[in-house]
């Protein structure tokens, strides 16, 4: 059993403020994912939890106790770094059990929790080397082993992929996602790379400038983005996000004038939609068409073939690209003028903060309970 | 090609006679020692080599006690700057304040000042104490006199060390101390060694306080020279001889760990 729970955590370095104000209740067993783009505060965060950070305001509790003046080691957390940050002069073994020597824990047991970690990991025979001796994907698995071995409560990564290579990533994606599953272990994982976000999380926490933007499962997040921003950082190929104005609103949801002058429906709660405000649009490329009777028309400017599927980047003026997903067959080539089709149900509206707008018949999301803070 | 070949001859004759320059005031010495009285004030290289001086030196003085006072002495003073400058070091390199910087500066601004300008109050403060002419005396002198210097160099070796090494240790539940027992020490040694090397070195060679704080009982071998120079007039061969005596230990020692010391030397500056 391992909760963490923040209240209103704050970091301030004198006027400057890195993290201001974060509420989150992480469940038990639970994988959840900081993402954010660099400097967003993610990995300060996670060294706060950490306890290698000083939290300047606010509480944080594991398992319901405040533990801000607790020390890193009592707190019953282990954390994976980006470099990993093995003892360059002690042996795999000793690494893993370097935690359990300073505990004062007997060799033979030292040795029977090491070698059950290092079965977990693959690294038996590897229990004599030295780090340099060692692939950075090994290197990696033995940072994960030091942390196993302690058996904590809660395990923290800080972007522990980032310096491997994209093959070796995919593979220690999985290795991970499948030790989440064995241990039944809380873990907290810090990335700026939204896919292993995506991948990876039962719950992304998506932070901007020391705050919150919203909290979800990858799904949720992926249908119904809270903001532009989360909208245009989760999902790869971006959500395009079109500058549109509001033409008026009714029962039926918001219509909006889009970029080529077609009108659009967007099934949305009107709010304080008024006529001629700004707003934007946002469209996931698997959700528009090429299709003559479209809205939205513009010229091919980038067609990028991927084989299963093609890429078509439709300039819709003023040098606007949206990014249509077509099939792999499509015959769009550079300089066709295309007419698009839009999926009004899966567009999402934004107010001209950049706030969505609740979309009407919002659905379950499937097999995911809705998380929201 | 033709070029680059006589420039290589040129560089080696100019590295050789560089060297030959620096060392040749050692090798005058160790030649001058060999002479007898009359023979050294004239600056020839035929003579008959006696080793009346050394006899001479071993009569008058106790070279042995000497050493072991030098010892003693540079290698306390050594230890006791190391036990103040681990910490010291760990603390600015690792926790650095808003004013570390500051504070590094202002320890290496304190190696400005001539020495003697402290004299008179070192003087009597350590009358004061009965520090005079103690091994206690000499090494808190000699510790004081390398502090910054030692913890300048384990700061600069320790900054070498990846911060999220010591914060993984630190989960792991490493107090400060084991942090550098442990990790900070075994991982930079050569840096550690290298400082303890030089912190000997500068022990040993140190004539100022060492000549007007001891007199017999702990008086080390720089001491053991000066006594040589003045009283009778100048007597070059045993004075040479004196010398000579002195700087052996330290000169082998250097031999010894001169590939330690270069490589701690220029450690970070190249990497």
């Amino acid at each position: 059993m391992a909760t963490v729970t923040l209240k209103d955590v704050r970091k301030s370095y004198g006027a400057v403020n890195i993290i201001q104000g974060v509420d989150l209740a992480i469940k038990d067993r639970e994988f959840v994912v900081f993402v954010g783009p660099s400097g967003c505060g993610k990995s300060t965060l996670l060294r706060m939890i950490a306890g290698l950070e000083e939290i300047t305001s606010g509480d944080l509790m594991i398992d319901g106790a405040v533990v801000n003046d607790v020390p890193p080691d009592a707190r019953g957390l282990a954390m994976v770094f980006q470099s990993y940050a093995l003892y360059p002069h002690m042996s795999v073994a000793d690494n893993m059990a370097f935690a359990l020597r300073l505990a004062g824990v007997p060799k033979a047991e030292r040795d029977a929790k090491v070698g059950s970690a290092a079965k977990i990991l693959q690294l038996e025979k590897l229990l004599d080397r030295k780090p340099g001796q060692l692939s950075g994907g090994q290197r990696q698995r033995v940072a994960i082993g030091r942390a196993i071995v302690r058996q904590p409560k809660v395990f923290l990564f800080d972007e522990p992929l980032s310096n491997l290579d994209a093959s070796l990533r995919v593979q220690m994606r999985i290795e991970i996602a499948r030790l989440h599953s064995e241990l039944n272990a809380t873990m907290i994982y810090v990335t700026h790379d939204q896919i292993e976000a995506m991948t990876m999380a039962d719950r992304i926490v998506v932070l901007r400038a020391g705050k919150i933007e919203q909290v979800g499962s990858p799904l949720e997040l992926y249908h119904y983005p809270a903001n532009t921003f989360v909208a245009g950082f989760i999902g790869s190929p971006k959500m395009n996000l079109t500058q549109a104005t509001v033409r008026g609103s009714h029962a039926g949801g918001v219509d909006v004038q889009l970029p080529g002058g077609g009108v659009a429906t967007i099934p949305v709660e009107p709010r304080n939609a008024t006529a001629g405000a700004a707003c934007t649009v946002g469209f996931r490329p698997e959700t528009l068409a090429m299709a003559p009777e479209g809205p939205m028309g513009g010229k091919v400017a980038v067609v990028e073939h991927l084989g299963g599927e093609t890429l078509v980047y439709v300039d819709v003026g003023d040098g606007h690209l949206v990014t249509v997903k077509a099939s792999g067959s499509t015959s769009a080539k550079i300089g066709d003028v295309v007419r698009l089709a839009i999926d009004t149900v899966e567009a999402r509206l934004f107010d001209a903060e950049g706030q969505a707008m609740e979309p009407m018949n919002r659905r379950a999301i499937a097999g995911l309970a809705t998380a929201a803070q | 090609m033709k070029t680059k070949q006589r420039d290589k001859i040129i560089m080696t004759f100019l590295g050789w006679g560089v060297a030959f320059l620096v060392f040749f005031p050692i090798l005058w010495m160790a030649i001058t020692s060999f002479k007898s009285e009359i023979d050294a004030i004239t600056p020839s290289l035929f003579f008959h080599p006696t080793l009346e001086s050394y006899t001479t030196v071993n009569e008058r003085v106790n070279y042995f006690g000497a050493v072991i006072n030098s010892v003693v002495e540079s290698v306390g003073a050594t230890m006791v700057c190391l036990a103040f400058a681990v910490p010291a070091a760990y603390a600015m390199a690792f926790y650095p304040g808003r004013k570390t910087k500051d504070l590094l500066m202002w320890m290496m601004s304190t190696k400005m000042m001539p020495a003697v300008g402290v004299l008179v109050p070192i003087y009597v403060i350590f009358q004061q104490l009965g520090l005079l002419d103690t091994w206690t005396g000499i090494i808190a002198m000699f510790t004081m006199m390398n502090l910054p210097i030692v913890v300048w160099m384990l700061y600069s070796f320790f900054r070498e060390v990846p911060k999220e090494i010591l914060e993984a240790s630190r989960m792991d539940g490493a107090t400060p101390m084991q942090q550098m027992r442990l990790l900070l020490l075994p991982l930079s040694l050569p840096g550690v060694m290298s400082t303890a090397l030089l912190s000997i070195i500068l022990c040993w060679n140190e004539a100022f306080w060492s000549i007007n704080l001891t007199s017999v009982k702990a008086a080390p071998l720089t001491q053991l020279i000066v006594s040589f120079s003045s009283p009778e007039g100048l007597f070059w061969s045993k004075l040479s001889a004196a010398s000579l005596l002195a700087i052996a230990p330290i000169l082998v020692f250097g031999w010894l760990t001169q590939r330690q010391l270069v490589r701690g030397l220029t450690f970070g500056a190249v990497k």
